[in-house]
């Protein structure tokens, strides 16, 4: 979509929508299944684990400290509505993602109850997991992950009007999901992943053609671990994913000998 | 473009309960009624706490997040939060979201004050 270039505003879907009740609209922005996971549809090249059956967990659910975190771009000069904005972002969501975190949506895409499989390098290797599309409305839409996920909450991307420029926002509100995940998250992993927030909001911005300037904030929501959610570990798709991994070789010889 | 109208306010409070009527449109921008609804519900530091969401129009996923950030504060003060009014819709929306594991719902609020106790 070259829209940027075009230089004038770009009308959305929303616009079609002013009329709708707001019952309407929220019947249809939020998912309508329920909490138990359905990959459904084939997804090339993906590896699919630790999503199916699997329940969403949000930021109740999970076992370290609660942090809300919010990624903001400008896009200055961008003659977009913030209706337009997300309908890029929705459209072309797996393209903003860094190196080595690909996303596989469904051929419905970033729909509400949509399930969007991850597969992603981490210095342990290799971890499949998935979210699912809890809201999507014409101006910002929400990711929940299931358990294993290394984090239990949400993710809302979303566009709006403000001075009269676009702002761009991810905004996350989650806890690790377990005791493992959240050690390594005071190690090194809550850096990466606001890194790749960043890059995330960063790339979209580029791609509606400006230079990124990401603001950062971080709020501690809840200083507390969740000890009784200690036993979320059992889930960790990391450790699984690498089982997973590991076992491929006996999987093969297994097969063979059938 | 559409800009949400919020009507947050304090209805009720003593020493057992407060009550917080929530209206309209719930979104990021309910952030500083909601929080300043609390506070004022807060003063007596009740033992529970009652939403009323039956004049509530819409709600999205930044307002959940919102009704997330009021519960860790009430549980912080050992405080119970009660839904009432809520309709089919966004039962099931709490149950999707998993908070109705820590707020309770129920039907109206005289069960709800009756859990208080």
């Amino acid at each position: 979509m070259g829209a940027h270039d075009e230089g004038r505003p770009v009308d959305t879907p929303a616009a079609a929508g002013e009329a709708v009740s707001p019952e309407r609209r929220s019947e249809q922005a939020w998912a309508r299944s329920g909490r138990h996971l359905r990959v459904g549809g084939a997804r090339e090249g993906a590896l699919n684990l630790n999503v199916e059956g699997r329940d969403v967990t949000g930021p109740l659910q999970g076992f370290g400290r609660l942090w809300q975190k919010t990624f903001r771009v400008p896009l200055e000069g961008v003659a977009l509505s913030p209706g337009a904005v997300v309908d890029v972002w929705k459209r072309e969501f797996p393209s903003f993602q860094p190196p080595g975190n690909r996303f596989y949506p469904s051929l419905t895409g970033i729909a509400p109850g949509e399930v969007v499989l991850i597969n992603a390098r981490t210095p342990a290797g290799t971890i499949s997991t998935g979210v699912m599309v809890l809201y999507a409305d014409d101006e910002s839409f929400t990711l929940m992950t299931p358990e294993g996920h290394p984090e239990s909450g949400w993710v809302t991307f979303s566009a709006t009007l403000e001075d009269d420029t676009v702002v761009v926002q991810v905004q996350t509100m989650a806890r690790a999901n377990d005791p493992i995940y959240e050690l390594v998250y005071r190690v090194m992993a809550s850096r990466t992943q606001d890194r790749i927030w960043s890059h995330v909001v960063g790339a979209l911005a580029e791609r509606l053609g400006v230079t990124p300037r990401v603001e950062v904030t971080r709020t501690l929501v809840d200083p507390r671990v969740q000890w009784r959610r200690a036993g979320n570990i059992r889930h960790n798709a990391q450790i699984l994913t690498v089982l997973y991994v590991l076992g491929a070789p006996f999987r093969w010889r297994r097969r063979r000998r059938a | 473009m559409h800009q949400p109208k919020t009507d947050i306010g304090v209805r009720d409070f003593d020493a057992r309960v407060g009550v917080i009527a929530i209206g309209g449109e719930i979104t990021s921008a309910s952030e500083e009624a909601l929080m300043s609804a609390y506070a004022e519900a807060n003063q007596a530091a009740p033992a529970g706490l009652i939403l009323d969401f039956r004049e509530m129009a819409y709600m999205n996923s930044s307002g959940i997040g919102l009704l997330v950030t009021l519960l860790i504060r009430a549980n912080r003060q050992g405080q119970r939060i009660f839904a009432v009014g809520l309709n089919d819709h966004y039962r099931q929306i709490f149950e999707l979201t998993r908070l109705d594991e820590a707020i309770h719902l129920c039907a109206d609020e005289s069960q709800a004050r009756a859990e208080i106790g």
